[in-house]
């Protein structure tokens, strides 16, 4: 196990090498905009950007800027300087991430209460008018983008411009200073954030449990005389949550990593998808490719965490 | 150990019998229409007896048996008939009365072991768990007993090997710990569904002996479903023979053996490989396929692929004592001397074969 950990982690480190080199090579090949002239300001003239440009060693071979770059994140942790805020990249990420976090960490453990039951209860109603209700709903927020179901939630419940005003809204993250009022503002973006998971979270626990419900080792368990609850929440649902796991480990990386980005812009909420969402509308290039490697980060790490736990939920890939 | 339920006395004759199926039918809604599995089926088997059950796949002889366990009891599913088990009708139990038979009065162990362990905990734990679904003890009493039983079916280590998964069994042990776990709580019958199916030729015979050695040993009636009448040979004292859902022939083993009645039979008969003989060039086989169950062929339901049908075989045959001995039953309509003599083919061996064409129909 401890083998197979080192080679996971060591693999991981060479996947985010790749990734920050792609990173590098799109914005080299594909620029959006030229980072020293965004720098420079509207009255400058052309010495002055390419003194700036020299500074920011823009100048020089892009292996070399590269070769910079990853030295500065491996011996340094240093993910370069944020042209437009004036301030290291790392700083920008790690002061967001907070707010981040609790959006996701609320927002995953809404979806696994609404999408898991939900899924149990459709898979052993099927084709009962439960099942297929819920179904139909879990299709429609699907289907539902989640800026317009952020915008109806507020008009519905903000607390200023609702219908029914029950929630804090907009930007109301921002000025609550507790734990607990951050937590009362984050409520619609927590719903809103999870709706669509939730969805396909309980779509997929409906599937899994309905094939496994189908397995030999679930009429054993019948055959056993165990009772019906107890076949269907210690044999059937321990099986089938154990591919859910896979999903939720990519979908809190890739939250973490800047996906929010919608939720954190409808409500204002100052995470890493807004930081992301405003950085690209500057060109700033480094904080771009910082978040992303930090998403990147998130990504393999929990991707270790899945294949970690997956070990211990499935006897079976022990062995292997 | 917890007793069976008692469920109010019925009012058809009292079964003396351990258990007695009679008129079984189980019907399944499915979106091409109404699937009769099991159509009529009568059986029984006491204490101590083993009754064979063969068939081909979809002959209803699983799903007869599911159904005295009340593991066909589904929204689609339509049930009739009587199932009498120590004198209870088990079709009149609640749920909840025939789970705490099931795994304690009756058992049933399956086809694949592979597949019918929990592949996520280990079989220790499966076993304790049996033992507790039905008996009030505690852990580590459950675990004596199940390790002793453990013992009983062969398995070495028996301690150590309590806390493996299925997965660190070979194909033999797996079955070994399924029938271990099937008799944990000392069952009055055992209901085996091709038990020896998925293993190769050498541990089905260890397979069969165990199960024979246990039914002596814990005084069990023993239900053995196959396909295979080699198995049927080795352990069962009446066989019932089962097609499309209904029986077709029952009798002891040697009148299904040495005096069948029923084409189907001789049919199967016809297919065995023999290892006293010299090996025929083909074996032959059964032509056709079986009806479908959803929309049955009129009258037999053998018609369509018995080379011997006449006029009559439009109407269904009832089971009853025919040209067989006492106790022994079929339904078939032919003339029960003309049997004797069409059963015997090629060789002089019992086999199902066209009889001889231009207008020589029986």
């Amino acid at each position: 196990m401890a083998r197979y950990i080192v080679r996971r982690v060591l693999w991981g480190v060479g996947l985010l090498v790749i990734v920050s080199a792609v990173i590098f090579l799109i914005f080299y090949i594909l620029p959006s905009a030229d980072p020293a002239v965004l720098r420079a300001g509207r009255n400058s003239g052309p010495t002055q950007i390419a003194a700036i440009r020299h500074s920011l060693g823009l100048d020089r071979p892009i292996y070399e800027q590269f070769f910079d770059y990853m030295k500065g994140i491996f011996l340094h942790f240093d993910f370069g300087f944020s042209y437009q805020y004036n301030v290291p990249v790392r700083q920008l990420i790690v002061t967001r991430l907070p707010a981040t976090t609790y959006l996701v960490v609320g927002a995953v453990i809404v979806w696994l209460l609404m999408g898991i039951p939900t899924g149990i209860i459709s898979a052993i109603k099927q084709r009962s008018l439960l099942d297929r209700t819920t179904m139909a709903t879990s299709l429609a927020l699907i289907s539902a983008p989640v800026f317009w179901l952020g915008l109806v939630s507020l008009y519905l419940f903000a607390q200023d411009v609702g219908q029914f005003q029950i929630f804090p809204g907009q930007g109301s993250y921002e000025t609550a200073t507790t734990f607990v009022g951050r937590g009362e503002a984050l409520i619609l973006p927590w719903i809103v954030l999870a709706a669509a998971t939730a969805a396909i979270y309980a779509r997929y626990m409906r599937s899994s449990m309905i094939e496994v419900m189908s397995e030999d080792y679930i009429r054993t368990a019948r055959a056993k005389g165990l009772t019906e609850r107890r076949v269907i929440m210690r044999h059937g649902v321990r099986s089938a949550i154990t591919p859910i796991v896979t999903l939720l480990g990519l979908d809190i990386g890739t939250l973490l990593a800047g996906n929010a980005i919608l939720t954190e812009s409808v409500f204002n909420i100052p995470g890493v998808g807004r930081l992301l969402y405003t950085s690209i509308t500057r060109s700033d290039l480094t904080t771009i490719q910082g978040i992303t490697l930090f998403g990147a980060f998130f990504i393999v790490i929990f991707n270790l965490i899945v294949d970690i736990a997956y070990a211990y939920l499935d006897p079976r890939v022990r062995y292997q | 150990m917890t007793d069976s339920p008692q469920a109010p006395a019925t009012t058809a004759t009292p079964a003396r019998k351990l258990l007695e199926v009679r008129d079984l039918m189980v019907s399944f809604e499915t979106e091409d229409g109404t699937l009769t599995a099991v159509d009529g089926a009568s059986f029984s088997v006491d204490r101590g007896e083993t009754l064979g059950i063969v068939g081909e796949s979809g002959s209803g002889k699983s799903v007869a048996n599911m159904t005295v366990l009340g593991l066909t009891r589904a929204r689609y599913t339509t049930i009739s008939g009587q199932i009498f088990f120590d004198g209870t009708d088990l079709l009149s139990l609640q749920p909840d009365e025939l789970r705490k038979v099931r795994g304690n009065d009756i058992a049933m162990i399956f086809q694949d072991p592979l597949t019918s362990l929990h592949p996520y905990y280990k079989i220790g734990w499966q076993m304790v768990e049996a033992v507790q679904a039905h008996q009030d003890i505690n852990h580590d009493a459950a675990r004596k007993r199940s390790i002793d039983l453990l013992k009983l079916v062969g398995i070495p280590e028996a301690e150590r090997r309590f806390d493996q998964y299925p997965h660190e069994f070979s194909g033999g042990m797996r079955q070994r710990v399924m029938i271990a776990m099937a008799l944990v709580n000392d069952p009055k019958l055992l209901i085996a569904d091709e038990p020896t199916t998925a293993l190769d030729v050498t541990l089905q015979a260890q397979i069969l002996k165990l199960l024979q050695r246990l039914q002596k040993e814990f005084e069990m009636g023993v239900i053995m479903i196959t396909h295979d009448l080699g198995v049927i040979a080795e352990v069962a004292d009446e066989v019932n023979v089962m097609y499309a859902g209904r029986v077709v022939e029952k009798g002891s083993l040697d009148q299904i053996f040495y005096d069948p009645q029923h084409p189907y039979a001789w049919g199967l008969l016809g297919s065995l490989t023999r290892i006293d003989r010299d090996r025929v060039a083909r074996l032959s086989q059964i032509k056709g396929q079986p009806p479908s169950l959803i929309s049955p062929p009129k009258g037999c339901p053998f018609r369509p692929r018995c080379p011997h049908s006449f006029d009559k075989c439009l109407e269904l045959p009832e089971l009853k004592q025919r040209g067989g001995e006492t106790g022994h039953l079929d339904r078939c309509w032919l003339d029960n001397e003309k049997k004797k003599s069409l059963r015997i083919v090629e060789g002089g061996e019992i086999g199902l074969e066209a009889p001889a064409p231009a207008g020589a129909r029986s």
